[in-house]
């Protein structure tokens, strides 16, 4: 696909370092344009610090990084002019209007008046919150904050969109939302999309390729699809009473086996063919604890995830009691 | 504006998009635009202009209440209200700036935002520090006007008037140079409401309430030594005797200083803000 497509982001062994933390080890990228690309880790795995790399925030300590044809250490005003970003957390001003923010971005991007007013147009189509665009954003929910953060980041038509970890804290109403916002400007503008997420579904819905990240380092890309397939074809997870770990050595001995990981009381293993092994699975597990639950299913990325990492995704859901609560009661 | 008013402007669809593109704004656009954001926020945060104007106008009408009848009993021809301008001025005017403002936007992200942009990173500082001369120059406004209705003459004319706000406005920006480089350096709100605290050995030990010669000894060498003594100086020749120009110079003098230090620390502190390393 690189090959056909011209590059829209490539990084070759970027580093970033506080100190001596060591955030981004080594990362190789190359996106192609029009792109979704998945960036999934658990927190602290260096996805964020990625991004405010290759958006300019922060420069590479090592390692180098394009981003739609021009070097973010060297070149950064013009990366600035071709990307889009919406931060972890919406970066607004709460007393602004909607309006006043969407217009203040086009007039830093260097658009006329009559270009911001015809994005106004387009955007207020985009993220849909009609009359809101009126009101001071303090008074927004989080969903509604989250589709202005970004419409703001998409004023300027930026060839690359960064989103990071753009539903985090999101219901999942708003969430579906914002994937359909984002699989729609992918189509509709085929933009360029590096998206950063702990959310294993959202991965795999929305991208194309996914890379993951652990402890800075990308451990593993592909397309979903491929992904599932390193870990095996089939999965089969038994819980059981007591202590899952005396069992592992009864199922590894099994046929067509790929794996085994055990957590608690949860034994989860690979195999080539689910449901021929199913039983022969059972069995040797009865022989150890009793099962008291059993199932069959595809690959999902967190199994790719525990694969390669041996944990399991730890999904940070803190913000969500608050997300849809706006800041302030009154309303404009 | 909503979407169905919007599309009045005369776009269709999604695609229609690709045909703008983002391009460096010039800088007075850089810096106007930010200021203007600036300015449009001080309606909706009257919190942070009303107090400074209470404050001058208490002072003001409480220190010309407190010493008028003394002055005009030992001090044949002294104006204590013509006197007392300039220090309600400035206590009006210096300490009032967005620095703080600029620390919400830290905090909130929003600054990340904005160096995302390709926006020169001056241009932030200096269209906030524009939106403050504005702001200097509205809150002289009440104050001068009180001063007038109680027969406050200004010797200088209408053009000592302007002199007097700008004298005024740039000294406010000066002070706030301060606020913002403890803004840009700590992102601490609390912090930059506390550089108000600086002001107060400028402002009281100097001439704000009796002339520089009746000052005590020591403190009459320490008034010669601050800044804000001659700012005082300055607009209060422009009041009492019209345009003098050596007191007027010595006012921009010390401004002046007062701003070099200032933007220094503040430029120092934007500078290691904005760092990418």
């Amino acid at each position: 696909m690189s090959g056909i497509r011209p590059v829209a982001i490539r990084a070759d062994r970027l580093v970033r370092r506080f100190g001596e933390l060591t955030a981004v080890d080594g990362v190789d990228l190359e996106i192609p344009r029009g792109e979704i690309y998945g960036f999934l880790g658990p927190n602290g795995a260096g996805k964020s610090t990625t991004v405010r790399v290759l958006c300019t925030l922060l420069s590479p300590s090592g390692g180098q990084a394009v981003v739609a044809g021009y070097d973010v250490a060297t070149d950064p005003d013009r990366v600035r002019l071709r990307i889009g970003v919406a931060l972890q957390e919406a970066a607004l001003d709460p007393k602004q209007t909607g309006i006043e923010l969407l217009r203040l971005q086009g007039r830093l991007y260097g658009l006329s008046r009559s270009e911001i007013n015809q994005r106004l147009v387009e955007l207020a189509r985009l993220i849909d919150i009609g009359d809101a665009l009126r009101r001071p954003i303090g008074t927004y929910s989080g969903g509604m904050k989250r589709r202005l953060d970004l419409a703001a980041a998409l004023v300027h038509n930026p060839e690359v969109l960064f989103l990071d970890e753009p539903t985090t804290g999101l219901d999942p109403v708003s969430r579906a939302r914002m994937w359909e916002e984002v699989r729609r400007l992918n189509r509709e503008l085929e933009m360029t999309i590096f998206l950063t997420t702990q959310y294993l579904e959202e991965a795999d819905e929305l991208a194309d390729r996914v890379g993951i990240i652990n402890d800075g380092r990308l451990v593993a890309e592909g397309s979903p699809a491929e992904l599932k397939r390193r870990v095996g074809e089939d999965v089969i997870v038994a819980r059981l009473d007591g202590w899952a770990e005396p069992a592992r050595s009864a199922v590894e001995r099994l046929a067509g086996i790929h794996s085994v990981d055990t957590r608690g009381d949860e034994i989860v293993v690979t195999a080539t063919d689910g449901a021929a092994t199913i039983g022969a699975v059972a069995v040797a597990l009865n022989g150890v604890a009793p099962v008291r639950h059993l199932t069959l299913r595809t690959p999902t990325l967190d199994d790719v995830f525990l694969e390669l990492t041996g944990n399991h995704i730890q999904i940070d859901n803190h913000a969500d009691a608050e997300s849809e609560r706006p800041e302030r009661a009154e309303v404009a | 504006m909503t979407a169905v008013e919007l599309s009045s402007l005369g776009v269709s669809d999604l695609s229609d998009a690709r045909t703008i593109e983002a391009r460096p704004a010039n800088p007075v656009r850089d810096v106007l635009s930010i200021a203007g954001r600036a300015l449009r926020a001080v309606p909706r945060e009257l919190e942070t202009v009303i107090p400074p104007i209470f404050i001058a106008l208490f002072f003001f009408i409480i220190n010309i209440g407190t010493l008028q009848r003394l002055t005009q009993s030992h001090a044949k021809g002294f104006d204590i209200k013509a006197f007392m301008l300039p220090t309600a001025i400035l206590i009006g005017v210096t300490g009032v700036s967005r620095a703080g403002a600029l620390v919400l936007d830290i905090q909130d992200g929003y600054f990340d935002r904005l160096l995302l942009t390709p926006v020169r990173r001056l241009a932030i500082l200096v269209g906030h520090m524009l939106a403050d001369v504005a702001i200097a120059c509205m809150l002289t406004v009440p104050i001068l006007i009180l001063a007038l209705l109680i027969g406050v003459h200004l010797e200088a004319g209408p053009a000592g008037v302007v002199a007097f706000v700008l004298i005024a406005a740039l000294w406010s920006l000066a002070f706030a140079g301060f606020a913002y480089a403890i803004a840009l350096k700590t992102g601490n709100p609390a912090a930059v409401n506390s550089s108000f605290l600086l002001f107060f050995p400028f402002l009281f030990m100097t001439s704000s309430y009796v002339p520089r010669g009746q000052l005590s000894g020591w403190l009459n060498t320490i008034a010669a030594w601050n800044p804000v003594t001659y700012v005082l100086e300055g607009q209060r020749s422009l009041v009492s005797h019209g345009w003098q120009w050596g007191q007027l110079g010595k006012a921009a003098v010390a401004i002046g200083l007062v701003a070099i230090l200032s933007m220094s620390l503040c430029l120092a502190a934007l500078r290691q803000r904005t760092r990418r390393g």
